[in-house]
């Protein structure tokens, strides 16, 4: 391992930028004679729209122009996964209009934009517009969405159903239920989240008469898939004409994944008034129309043999998409989540129906994790049930139903192959740096401060690497998944990484250079990477899902090949040999068993500079493209135990200790791993005892702002105990898994089955997700009122 | 935020002057509750006199046996005052746990009992300790300048410009914070000063109220055991997401028995 390479605890290149507030976000770039857009979005959740008049907003001070949807007749935004019903027939996709045509179905939904010459006057005329709305009736909950008589959102979904989905054996699993010694039982429901990245988005649009060429500026994740969407099905603009950049973006957890109205609208509207516009949202804003995540009711059962066998496991669960299908909505709670049911168990037999609706508010798309931690959710909770009917040791029933470390590949009864694993180790690793074995005797000494402290284990395991583009194409998505890198070697031996993938937090600047950094043999110093803008790099997919080095730094890995290999033969020819006695080791190409050698630099210049170079069999230059479709996903996995402590008086629990023990195939940076465990388990441990998004009966947003929205802060957390067990991916070059998502996948359920457990001695079985300090009061007064009362 | 006219006083008579007269103008002290209103355009004031740079309003001051507290005196300065830490711990205590620090060093005690918000904690300190609320034109008791939500004793022309708090034997206060905004969901200020016994309770109702209660039981014993039996009526508490009537009801049993203990 060098200094740089893959393994080294590099510091982030970046961060020298960021902390010092030198980035370049979207709200940072201000193009000559810009101008600003408002939207005027719904303060209603369900309303037709009978008139809008503008016309006094048109003649405000400073404002260039008026935009409804009347006026903007553009494609919808697109949904990118096609989901079948059981019954064959394809879901309910209705229009998703860039501006509301005619009706509203959440609060924040655009009607109206206002361009004008600052932002302030955009604002102030936007007040101006008179909205003739007709309020109708809202639906919230996805439950009651999908009852006769619900208030319908869209002619399209009748019943407000967009599909009725399943996965699995039916039969085998109600053969299995049939025979069971023990069934578990639990009914949960996963709360909805506001993702709340630091930056909110923004986007400005700009458009050059003399080429024709459109330029948006974004907040995305993906720029090369948002010039797809939009280009292609939005704004029908040619994509040699559409450039998209994403430059320094201030995190995303998938919200930022999605193609969304105002960038529609920036980059039609500044075609039409000759001017670059900028939108930036407001942080009310982003709570009213960044995609939010999660929002899940599910019944579950488990059935176990007498000795706790898992025999099969039944799920149904109704999932609410929101007002519109996001982009990835339809995938996130079927493919992204019925496929993880088995998680690490050899359950034989899984079924799992989903229904998923449309109800009068914010849609829902992928959030950190994105259906793996509704689905970790569903298992532990219910193997933790179990567990405590059957009595027994939690870490014992999971150890005894885990998939064997020599049964890989694994084949699911859920579509899923895993190629590697070992859940034993990080249980044990996990068990033992909680220190298990010792909780009862913390147990009762802090029963003797009169608190209830209890622990809460979970296994988890992800599908990451997303995707192997045929499969995914055979399950609906509508889009390939594979990544690229482009590796340009300058004359001077020096490097510059061009990727598909994006960086919003994840530091490729860093972990990708250092993959350049371990197999050329150059210094870190002389690696940059480019990502975000399509002009530039080249097409690729972007970051979502712990993809970037299991596929990007894969495709990397490859066009790293292709450079060494050119090098060789360019090598052989200065050193006047065969190309098969020529070795590459730590930036050198040497004959073997010989001290004669070229440096990569001069093979580099070689290459730039062909006065001695094989001319007539080899194109000169260093520089190499390669693209990367997974043979399959990559099977992150891990044990999560937590410990808290629950004040009696209040309500309140406290996490007192958290461990992490994961497998993410080969570390190339262990201080960026260890920071993605950590973001990962504050969102982890935010939802399940502090986030939540509650909406009203009318469908406005009660959570809409910080002052209730609950945010974790450091001083809701405690230190963590981090480590990794690793066992390499069999399938990709790199041996990588991902490690962005894992901590918000195993936290919630460790968190929460460490609530039941305090609760337990009590009498409580259940614990709804977040576990505030009221509901937490109001369990424990159930159970010790009556007592009270006599 | 709509346009304004903004005016610095460089007096207390200035700001009056400046306020006389003009029925929407709005005075702004640390701006922690009134700068985001206007962020939010929910509120359309004409003008704007800032009160930051008069300086006899700032400052704190031991008088006899009372601490006298300057109206723009921000909440860090009272949270690591000498004389409120020596003098009254339990008001140094309060003031540190408002908000977070980036309010702690901008707003002021005066804002916060001008602007009584049912969730701030500075009132329940105010009425606790039988504070005097000195203003430009008078001196009003505690227990007639908190009238009800966002509601108070003052004049539309009358600038709060310095809190007395009489130094008490005895004084503690506990809260339960909203989660997400760390206002009061539940704050209890008790206190034993000249032999007589006050606790206030803010964050539970529409505005701070005295516990009289707790207030007859604690004379008669000061401990928390005399108070943990007694149950607040959920009637009229306040109750949103975070907390329900019943349980704020619940909490201020609770805190009151956790401020007796704070207070010793």
């Amino acid at each position: 391992m060098s200094s740089t390479g893959i393994g080294a605890p590099v510091r982030r290149k970046e961060d020298a930028r960021f902390l010092t507030g030198r980035g370049t976000y979207t709200d940072d770039i201000n193009r000559p004679g810009q101008v600003h857009a408002f939207i005027l979005r719904s303060p209603h959740a369900h309303a037709e729209i009978k008139g809008i008049d503008t016309a006094k907003a048109k003649a405000a001070p400073g404002v260039l122009t008026v935009y409804t949807g009347a006026d903007m007749q553009v494609g919808g935004l697109p949904c990118g996964w096609l989901i079948h019903s059981k019954d064959g027939s394809p879901m309910a996709e209705p229009p998703h209009p860039v501006l509301a045509q005619g009706k509203v179905r959440h609060i924040g939904d655009p009607v109206a934009v206002v361009i004008a010459e600052t932002r302030a006057e955009a604002k102030d005329a936007a007040e101006l517009i008179a909205v003739d709305y007709n309020t109708l009736a809202a639906v919230v909950a996805a439950e009651d969405a999908l009852k006769p008589g619900a208030p319908q959102l869209h002619e399209q979904a009748k019943g407000n159903l967009c599909y009725d989905w399943h996965l699995g054996d039916k039969a085998a699993v109600d053969a299995a239920f049939a025979k069971a010694a023990h069934v578990a039982r639990i009914d949960i429901v996963n709360n909805r989240l506001v993702p709340n990245a630091m930056e909110p988005r923004a986007a400005i649009g700009e458009y050059d008469r003399a080429t024709g060429e459109h330029t948006l500026y974004t907040t995305s994740q993906n720029p090369h898939v948002i010039r797809l969407l939009m280009g292609a099905f939005v704004l029908q603009l040619p994509e040699h004409k559409l450039r998209v950049v994403a430059p320094d973006v201030g995190g995303g957890f998938g919200s930022k994944i999605y193609h969304y109205a105002e960038e529609a609208i920036v980059t039609w509207a500044s075609a039409r008034v000759n001017r670059p516009i900028k939108w930036t949202a407001e942080r009310g804003e982003s709570f009213a129309s960044d995609a939010q995540g999660r929002d899940h009711v599910t019944h579950a059962e488990l059935a176990l043999d007498k000795n706790g066998k898992f025999l099969a496991l039944r799920v149904a669960t109704i999932a609410n998409l929101g007002g519109y299908l996001s982009t990835f909505s339809t995938a996130i709670p079927t493919y992204l989540y019925g496929t993880l049911l088995a998680g690490t168990y050899t359950t034989p037999a899984v079924y799992v129906e989903v229904k998923s609706a449309f109800t009068n508010t914010v849609p829902v798309d992928a959030y950190r994790g994105a259906g793996r931690p509704e689905a970790c959710y569903v298992i532990e909770r219910i193997v933790d049930t179990a567990a405590r009917e059957m009595k027994i040791d939690p870490a014992e029933l999971r150890r005894r139903n885990f998939i064997p470390k020599d049964a890989y590949p694994y084949q699911t009864p859920v579509a899923l192959t895993y190629d590697s694993g070992d859940y034993f180790t990080t249980l044990d690793m996990a068990l033992k740096a909680a220190d298990y074995a010792g909780f009862e005797q913390r147990r009762q000494e802090a029963a003797r401060r009169g608190k209830l402290r209890g622990i809460g284990i979970a296994t988890y395991i992800e599908a990451c690497g997303i995707a192997p583009s045929a499969v995914a194409g055979a399950l609906g998505a509508r889009a390939g998944l594979y990544e690229t890198a482009e590796l340009r070697v300058h004359p001077t031996g020096s490097v510059t990484v061009f990727t598909g993938t994006h960086s919003h937090g994840q530091g490729h600047e860093t972990t990708f250079a250092q993959l350049v950094s371990e197999r050329l043999g150059v210094p870190i110093e002389m690696v940059d990477v480019v990502h975000g803008d399509t002009n530039k790099i080249p097409f690729g997919m972007g970051t979502y899902g712990s993809r970037s080095l299991p596929v990007g730094g894969s495709a990397l890995f490859k066009a790293i090949d292709k450079v060494v290999n050119k090098g060789k033969k360019i090598a052989a020819h200065l050193l006047e040999t065969d190309e098969a006695d020529i070795e590459f080791k730590d930036g050198k190409y040497s004959i073997a068993g010989t001290d004669k050698n070229v440096a990569f630099g001069q093979v580099a210049f070689a290459a730039y500079v062909p006065h001695n170079y094989p001319i007539e069999e080899l194109e000169p230059g260093l520089d190499e493209t390669s693209f990367y479709d997974p043979k399959n996903f990559t099977y992150p996995a891990g044990c999560h135990i937590a410990e808290i402590e629950i004040d009696r008086d209040t309500g309140i629990v406290s996490v007192e200790r958290f461990t992490a023990a994961d497998d993410f195939g080969r570390i190339v940076n262990p201080l960026i791993v260890e920071g993605q465990v950590h973001g990962g388990l504050a969102q982890g441990i935010g939802q399940a005892l502090l986030e939540n998004a509650v909406y009203d009966e009318d469908g406005q947003l009660v959570t809409g702002s910080f002052m209730d929205y609950c945010m974790p802060r450091a001083d809701d957390l405690p230190a963590f105990d981090v480590a990794t067990h690793t066992t390499l991916c069999t399938h990709n070059p790199l041996g990588v898994k991902g490690c962005g998502e894992a901590g918000a996948i195993g936290a919630p359920a460790a968190v929460m089955n460490a609530v039941v457990n305090a609760l337990a001695p009590l009498g409580v079985t259940d614990m709804e997700m977040p576990a505030t300090a009221e509901r937490v009061w109001r369990a424990i007064a159930e159970k010790t009122m009556p007592r009270a009362a006599e | 935020m709509y346009n304004f006219d903004y005016q610095r006083a460089q007096t207390v008579a200035d700001a009056a002057k400046a306020l006389s007269g003009k029925e929407e103008a709005k005075l702004l002290a640390g701006g922690m509750t009134l700068i985001p209103t206007l962020k939010q355009r929910l509120a359309k004031p004409s003008d704007l006199i800032d009160l930051g740079r008069i300086a006899e309003l700032k400052g704190i001051k031991r008088e006899g046996n009372a601490v006298v507290i300057g109206a723009m005196t921000r909440h860090v300065e009272v949270a690591t005052s000498d004389v409120v830490k020596s003098a009254i711990p339990a008001l140094a205590h309060l003031a540190e746990g408002i908000g977070d620090p980036q309010v702690r060093n901008r707003g002021t005690i005066g804002g916060s009992i001008a602007n009584n918000d049912p969730a701030a904690d500075y009132p329940s300190a105010v009425l606790a300790l039988n504070a005097t609320v000195i203003t430009n034109k008078r001196k009003i008791a505690a227990d007639d300048f908190f009238k009800g939500m966002f509601e108070t004793a003052l004049a539309p022309d009358e600038i709060v410009t310095a809190v007395s708090f009489p130094q008490a034997e005895k004084a503690g206060y506990s809260k339960f914070p909203n989660p997400a905004s760390r206002y009061a969901v539940v704050g209890v200020f008790v206190a034993r000063t000249g032999g007589q016994v006050r606790v206030a309770v803010t964050g539970a109702g529409p505005v701070v109220f005295r516990q009289k209660d707790m207030e007859a039981a604690l004379a008669k014993s000061w401990s928390p055991d005399a108070v943990a039996a007694i149950k607040q009526s959920a009637n009229g508490l306040n109750a949103d997401i975070h907390a329900s009537a019943e349980y704020r009801a619940h909490l201020v049993t609770v805190m009151a028995k956790r401020a007796v203990t704070a207070a010793g």
